[in-house]
């Protein structure tokens, strides 16, 4: 592992930018381009750099499967929620102008929150879909390559 | 001002496109994946800084060139990393630098007919499109190290 000295400085250093650029790019989509999607793809693209340079064990023990099963599930539920709720407070499923007495930031708290759910499952679907397959064992030997 | 400010932009746009012409004509005409890699990595980080602080001199004191300068440093530290990478996956499956040097052991007990192979070898390398001249002195001077 020793001549991967550079890579693993270079990764070091670039993690923290790529996480804080993923939040940027989540909580400033609805100024500019961005978006949960988005957001939640390079905040992936942080932790499988990170399991690339420093091995999938290591990885795994960042992000431990149950967390991350959790996480899937916990982003599509807080979208869910938001939508109950502005059903339960007597509009349509997913109708935020009643989150709050004014409609318009209603409308902006619901987007925020609703954006950060999709954020959270894509981000944890891309690092489960990149361990799964990471973790299969191998079905050719190293030496037969 | 502002034709200062487009003169400048306008050098290092063409310096940005020069180095961009270089690296190509090197990543096709040079002979093996060491050499094309260097010229690539030319292109990556000369061509593109040189081009971003072109549009920095452009866009002036503003949000836009603090980004630019973000964009600039982030691929000033990743397209060398990148091509390092690259780089050194090829070194480590045990691919040979075309100007290596030979094995000491063999190269002692050289006969003459496996110099002469050499040479041929690095005519027909020259056909292809090699500088012939500078592999026959590197492989020289490579010997006489020996």
């Amino acid at each position: 592992m020793k001549h991967h000295l550079v890579l693993r400085v270079v990764t070091k250093v670039l993690i923290p930018p790529i996480l804080l650029f993923a939040l940027y790019v989540q909580f400033h989509g609805d100024f500019g381009p961005g978006g949960g999607f988005q957001a939640g793809v390079i905040f992936a693209a942080a932790f499988i750099l990170y399991a690339l340079v420093f091995g999938l064990e290591t990885a795994r023990r960042v992000v431990p499967q149950g967390t991350l099963r959790a996480l899937v599930a916990g982003g599509l539920l807080l979208y869910a929620t938001v939508g109950v709720v502005s059903m339960l407070l007597g509009d349509n499923f997913l109708n935020y102008s009643v989150l709050r007495p004014d409609a318009t930031a209603g409308q902006h708290l619901g987007i925020l929150v609703i954006e950060l759910g999709v954020g959270i499952t894509v981000a944890a679907v891309m690092i489960a879909i990149f361990f799964s397959f990471a973790g299969r064992p191998p079905t050719i030997k190293d030496e037969d390559w | 001002m502002e034709i200062v400010q487009d003169t400048i932009s306008w050098l290092l746009i063409l310096g940005g496109a020069a180095f961009l012409l270089i690296g190509g004509l090197g990543l096709v005409r040079l002979p093996d994946f060491y050499t094309r890699i260097h010229a690539a990595g030319i292109t990556d980080t000369m061509a593109s800084e040189l081009l971003l602080v072109a549009l920095m001199v452009q866009a002036g004191f503003s949000l836009v060139t603090v980004k630019l300068i973000i964009i600039g440093l982030f691929l000033f530290f990743t397209s060398p990393t990148a091509t390092h990478a690259v780089a050194n996956a090829a070194f480590v499956a045990g691919l040979k630098p075309y100007f290596a040097p030979k094995p000491s052991a063999p190269a002692q007990e050289k006969t003459s007919e496996e110099k002469a192979g050499e040479e041929k070898i690095g005519e027909e390398k020259g056909v292809a499109g090699a500088p012939s001249g500078p592999v026959v002195q590197a492989e020289k001077g490579a010997e006489s190290s020996n």
